[in-house]
């Protein structure tokens, strides 16, 4: 927050927030990765009014076929149209990805903001905390919890957002200690607030543009996440449909039908890449670094 | 030096008592034991199957016994793999996970490396877009989508490489190395172009320049060594995500790697094995983190100061 009080009333420079938008906007690569993200958020919403068949409908008769005018991206061993399948299976990637990551945000926000601001030992006792649970193999937990626990969809979203959670307790921990030192916190501990109040209503806001970042860099790693456990058999079941069942099923008959193969792939690959690009501009936007904010 | 190794070593015991605890109450909360799905088991057989592999004790005294053999390198019997122990399973199965780590990491390090220190010697030109869009498309194409079309390409439609297998065929070891290692290569490439950009506008490079030194001697005897640190602290989670990514590799190449007795054991619930599977990963990353952090400290200077004295 370098703009001060004095700045609104000049009109001339922007908030942080809309001069982050302004410099984003003029990053090509960030653009096209938002816009191709928002088609996709909205085809898959829009995914019932979009095609005449449902994910799970099979057509025996048909069954395989190459892309045409009555499926324009195919049909899988079953008949069912592929289009629908993406299409389904995008709500259900898109919806982990983003569920998940907002688990993550506010686990990871409320345990580093709370051990950058109170610091001392209880900072301490929570960090190593974190340091423990960095150690731990995660990916094998995950995959025995979905074992032990049924592939339920829920559990799949708690589970990816517990163990996201540890970089962003990281990030938001050092930004609070950057922030904590500032004269307007200073300030609001001098007119007696609580210090819960100091924090969400003080430290929090100042930090938004990190975490914004690193949220939308962790997006791609959830749906990486969840892609990874269907394509082994342990993440979303059939008939129920997500990007990465129907790369793993893709798979097994790619040498006679590619395109069951190829069309998940590059759905999933260009969501991949649109985060990214947007992440990396964002941060340039927000002009962050490593977890820091940049100094001068 | 020698301190601060012991210190990290002493840490990792928690490390690893958690991740027993974990697993160990993970799997014994799960509904159904190992010997559900066999068809209708006459209950006396049950109870001694349960005896025999003491299903029957409390469970602390289970988790005792357990930690006890575990200690003495004894992982116990598997519950599915009649007559096997899960200290041959692992024997079986973990030197060919290890070489396919091993040569995945060698092909990360050297396309990674490689193109990111040709990248930052000419940041914002061509010569840095064109590797740094490749580590992109690299990062975006995970190794389920990456094997299977590499697979599509240079197995079925040109021929050229087999597509599954271990030590069969010649040549069948490098599709599964690099779809394994390419992630990594891409995140290893940003990690040192970053590093190399911002150490080569450093002082000390400057008066390196200054002296008249050859560039070549400035960029690998005194930018590489700092340049790098990102990369070396990026190895041992990148260790650890190739031991658990080759678990999709070894699938898809039908490699009879740890990986896959892993995910068959945690179908079939085959809680030794998948106990021992889970403390052996956890250990090596623990070992992995702590070469990483050591080499750090032998790298940098800051830090090696810092570990000496403090």
């Amino acid at each position: 927050m370098k703009q001060s009080m004095a700045d609104v009333k000049g009109a001339i420079s922007a908030s942080p927030r809309q001069d982050a938008w302004r410099r984003l906007k003029k990053n090509k690569p960030a653009m096209f990765g938002l816009a191709v993200l928002s088609v996709f958020i909205l085809l898959a919403l829009a995914a019932p009014w979009i095609t005449p068949y449902s994910y799970s409908g099979q057509n025996l008769e048909l069954g395989a076929s190459p892309p045409s005018t009555g499926h324009w991206l195919g049909s899988d061993l079953f008949g069912r149209d592929m289009l629908t399948r993406i299409l389904y299976g995008s709500r259900v990637s898109l919806a982990v990805g983003f569920i998940a990551t907002a688990v993550a945000l506010v686990i990871g926000v409320a345990w580093g903001a709370t051990a950058g601001y109170l610091g001392g030992r209880i900072d301490n006792l929570m960090m190593r905390f974190v340091d423990i649970l960095y150690a731990l193999p995660f990916t094998v937990f995950i995959i025995l919890l979905m074992v032990v626990f049924g592939r339920n969809i829920f559990l799949l979203f708690l589970v990816i957002g517990a163990v996201e959670w540890l970089t962003m307790a990281r990030i938001v921990r050092g930004q609070v200690l950057h922030i904590k030192q500032q004269d307007f916190i200073e300030a609001a501990v001098s007119f007696g607030l609580s210090r819960f109040h100091i924090i969400v209503k003080h430290v929090i806001p100042n930090i938004i543009g990190p975490v914004i970042v690193y949220a939308t860099l962790t997006v791609p790693n959830v749906i990486l996440l969840e892609s990874f456990l269907s394509f082994l058999g342990l993440g979303i079941q059939p008939p129920q449909s997500s990007w990465g069942l129907l790369i793993a099923y893709g798979v097994e008959t790619m040498e006679e039908y590619p395109w069951l193969l190829i069309f998940p792939a590059s759905v999933l690959s260009l969501t991949l890449f649109s985060l990214n690009f947007l992440g990396d501009g964002l941060r340039d936007a927000f002009d962050v670094r490593d977890g820091g904010v940049r100094e001068g | 030096m020698v301190k601060f190794i012991l210190k990290r070593l002493l840490q990792a015991i928690p490390v690893l008592v958690t991740v027993t605890i974990i697993t160990f109450l993970l799997i014994h909360a799960a509904p159904g034991g190992p010997f559900d799905e066999e068809k209708a088991v006459p209950p006396e057989v049950l109870k001694h199957l349960n005896e025999r592999y003491k299903l029957d004790q409390p469970i602390h005294v289970q988790f005792y016994d357990y930690l006890k053999n575990a200690l003495q390198g004894d992982l116990g019997p598997s519950f599915k793999y009649p007559g096997r122990s899960v200290n041959e399973i692992i024997a079986a199965g973990f030197p060919v996970t290890f070489e396919l780590g091993c040569y995945a990491l060698l092909f990360a390090l050297l396309i990674g490396v490689g193109s990111g220190i040709i990248a930052s010697l000419q940041p914002n030109t061509c010569q840095d877009y064109v590797p740094m869009a490749f580590a992109t498309m690299g990062i975006c194409l995970p190794s389920y989508v990456l094997g299977p079309l590499l697979v599509l390409l240079f197995g079925i439609w040109l021929e050229w490489l087999p597509v599954a297998g271990w030590e069969l065929t010649p040549g069948d070891k490098l599709l599964p190395s690099i779809t394994l290692g390419s992630v990594y290569a891409a995140y290893i490439a940003r990690l040192s172009r970053g590093g190399m950009i911002e150490t080569l506008s450093r002082d000390f490079i400057r008066t390196a320049r200054a002296k008249g030194m050859p560039e070549s001697i400035i960029i690998f005897r005194h930018a590489l060594r700092v340049g790098l640190l990102p990369v070396v602290s990026f190895l041992g989670p990148a260790l650890a995500g190739l031991l658990t990514g080759s678990f999709v590799v070894e699938t898809i190449f039908q490699i009879p790697g740890l990986g896959r007795y892993f995910v068959q054991g945690a179908f079939n619930r085959d809680y030794t094995l998948i106990l021992g599977v889970t403390l052996l990963l956890a250990s090596l990353i623990v070992l992995f983190n702590l070469i990483a952090d050591v080499m750090i400290a032998w790298l940098d200077p800051k830090v090696r100061h810092e570990t000496i004295n403090g």
